[in-house]
């Protein structure tokens, strides 16, 4: 028990140390999703008006780029693994004596809080969108993202745990991401699509990351509007007629992200 | 007293053998060293022993761990040299060495004062700050080694330690070898394709297609040709090598425009081959055998570093380019 903890540390610790080290990623990091918010708000905010009475385009895609900024800092736990398998040092990692099990954990539990602190820094913009956060809901919110994003790292672990190149990784991880990205409700309520593109939707646990943290976001928005029929749904998901609570999607990613976190431990364990 | 013991180790990589039914024991504070042309099965056979690669049959213990069964001990017991630098380049040296020191689970009371004696061993004290992608190829080597050291391993092992570096730079990183056997006690073990290099072992394993064709030290191995190495040329090489097997009853090989033969005490058989040989000669050389001899008689071909360097070029080319 002592091992696992001491590998899941010692690569975690790894893990900010590089990101800390890379002044690229961590600017890029921090801008890529400022970019995302000011373009998407300012070129269609003016279009698409309200999307539930009380609750205009810019608040309702702020949740989503928080969402999606985990996202994309989860998914580097599986782009920094194929990396140190081609630059050598996943050698070093492997031949010390830390089990298998743990290097997953250390992985993912270190990207997992670098895209917390990505995340987090987004909340500082919710005064400007006129959204208030009180303690509460920021506890409430990185709960959340440490959630999401625990399932997203597994998932990254996952696929990166068989590529041995940069180039090939990259190719995967495009053909995945964007569905991901974009099939999750971060731009557009997924309610309101065709019957194939919900379907997609529903079984992609960051739509549920997403409804999750919009739903604790706008906690008092969408509570002004909880009597009126339909209204608080229109933004939501509904499965069979059920519009998620924020607990249901909470439970939602929370088994998403054992499942591919187990799948991330057998698969990378299983190579020599 | 045996620190490493392998006994029939085998590998396969589906029809491949790779290592094929090697015994060997290295004895404590000694240095041996696997001698053998690129694929000859040196890179897997250290891999079983340090737990990265499973046997496909055979044991192997080290400092008395099973590297099957107690992998973890093992790697406590170990530390390594990777054939290709296995470091991270965006951290400082301080950070890597910091990095193994917890991944070893070196105990934080002497943690920065191991950190601290490794780098000045290896001289890299005054540069404990600098990011590792600043350093040279020996300077990344040094800090390999400091960095293999770190957790006062019984076994240090290295593979190809001194691939890819410049002649001087591989002198001195022997320099450091040998001097840190001397100050620690350490067995080592390591691989390498330059002859100079295994001439500096307590024993060499010489080691082609996945077997060991010869195990010895470098001196034995080399007296076992039978004396010296004879070269001449002659106007006619077929009629100097009849003369030669008829009055001396010697075995020569005609090869690449050469008559080569081994004889006992060479200089007292020349001025006699003199005296008495018939076939016009163009010149002789007599020279003390050499590793390569000695592989070439075992395996009927040559080392080749030609050949080999120029797969290191190769691969290095290739580092750099995935690397931009």
């Amino acid at each position: 028990m002592t091992d696992l903890f001491r590998a899941t540390w010692v690569v975690s610790y790894r893990e900010l140390l590089r990101f800390f080290a890379e002044r690229t990623r961590m600017v890029s990091s921090i801008f890529l999703p400022l970019v995302f918010l000011v373009i998407f708000g300012a070129g269609f905010s003016r279009i698409v008006g309200n999307l539930a009475p009380g609750v205009n385009f810019i608040q309702f895609v702020y949740p989503g780029i928080i969402a999606q900024t985990v996202l994309q800092g989860s998914i580097f736990s599986g782009i920094s693994i194929v990396w140190d398998r081609e630059f050598g040092f996943l050698k070093e990692i492997l031949v010390a004596p830390l089990g298998r099990s743990g290097i997953v954990l250390g992985k993912v539990s270190g990207n997992a809080a670098i895209s917390v602190m990505q995340g987090v820094i987004l909340l500082i913009l919710s005064p400007v969108l006129g959204i208030t956060l009180t303690p509460l809901i920021v506890v409430e919110l990185v709960g959340v993202m440490i959630l999401l994003s625990i399932a997203l790292s597994g998932l990254g672990v996952l696929i990166a745990s068989r590529m041995k190149s940069q180039q090939g990784f990259q190719m995967i991880i495009q053909i995945i991401i964007f569905p991901l990205m974009f099939l999750s409700g971060i731009f557009f309520p997924v309610n309101n699509v065709p019957t194939w593109m919900a379907v997609i939707s529903k079984i992609n646990p960051v739509t549920y990351g997403v409804d999750a943290i919009r739903r604790i976001v706008l906690g008092k928005e969408l509570a002004a509007i909880a009597n009126i029929p339909g209204a608080s749904s229109s933004i939501g998901i509904t499965i069979f007629g059920h519009t998620m609570t924020v607990w249901q999607d909470v439970l939602v990613v929370a088994a998403f992200g054992a499942v591919l976190l187990a799948m991330a431990i057998a698969f990378f364990s299983r190579q020599e | 007293m045996a620190v490493i013991e392998v006994d029939a180790l085998s590998k396969s990589f589906g029809k491949i053998k790779a290592v094929c039914e090697v015994t060997f024991q290295v004895d404590e504070g000694e240095i041996f060293g696997f001698l053998g042309p690129n694929g000859a099965g040196k890179t897997t056979t250290i891999n079983m022993l340090c737990t990265l690669v499973r046997p496909t049959a055979g044991s192997a213990t080290i400092n008395g761990f099973d590297v099957i069964r107690q992998r973890s001990d093992v790697r406590r017991s170990i530390g390594l040299v990777f054939q290709d630098p296995a470091l991270d380049e965006y951290l400082s040296a301080e950070q890597n060495l910091r990095f193994h020191a917890y991944a070893y689970n070196v105990p934080p009371d002497i943690r920065e004062e191991r950190i601290t004696e490794a780098l000045q061993l290896v001289e890299l004290l005054d540069r404990r700050k600098s990011k590792v992608r600043t350093f040279s190829g020996g300077m990344k080597r040094r800090l390999e080694i400091a960095r293999g050291l770190l957790h006062n391993p019984k076994v240090l092992f290295m593979d190809e330690p001194t691939l890819g570096l410049d002649p001087q730079t591989r002198r001195h990183i022997w320099d450091y070898v040998l001097a840190l056997r001397k100050q620690i006690h350490l067995t080592i073990f390591l691989t390498t394709h330059y002859l100079d290099e295994a001439e500096n072992c307590d024993r060499i394993g010489i080691i082609d297609r996945g077997r060991i064709v010869a195990l010895d030290t470098p001196d034995n191995l080399k007296d076992a040709m039978g004396g010296d190495v004879v070269t001449l040329k002659a106007g006619d090489n077929e009629a100097a090598a009849r003369e030669l097997k008829e009055k001396f009853s010697l075995s020569p090989v005609v090869k690449d425009g050469d008559v080569n033969f081994h004889v006992p005490h060479g200089e007292i058989f020349l001025p006699k081959l003199m005296q008495n040989f018939q076939t016009p000669l163009i010149s002789i050389n007599l020279r003390r055998p050499t590793l390569d001899d000695v592989f070439l008689k075992l395996t009927g071909r040559a080392i080749r570093e030609e050949e080999a360097s120029g797969m290191d070029q190769m691969r290095r080319m290739m580092a750099a380019r995935g690397r931009r």
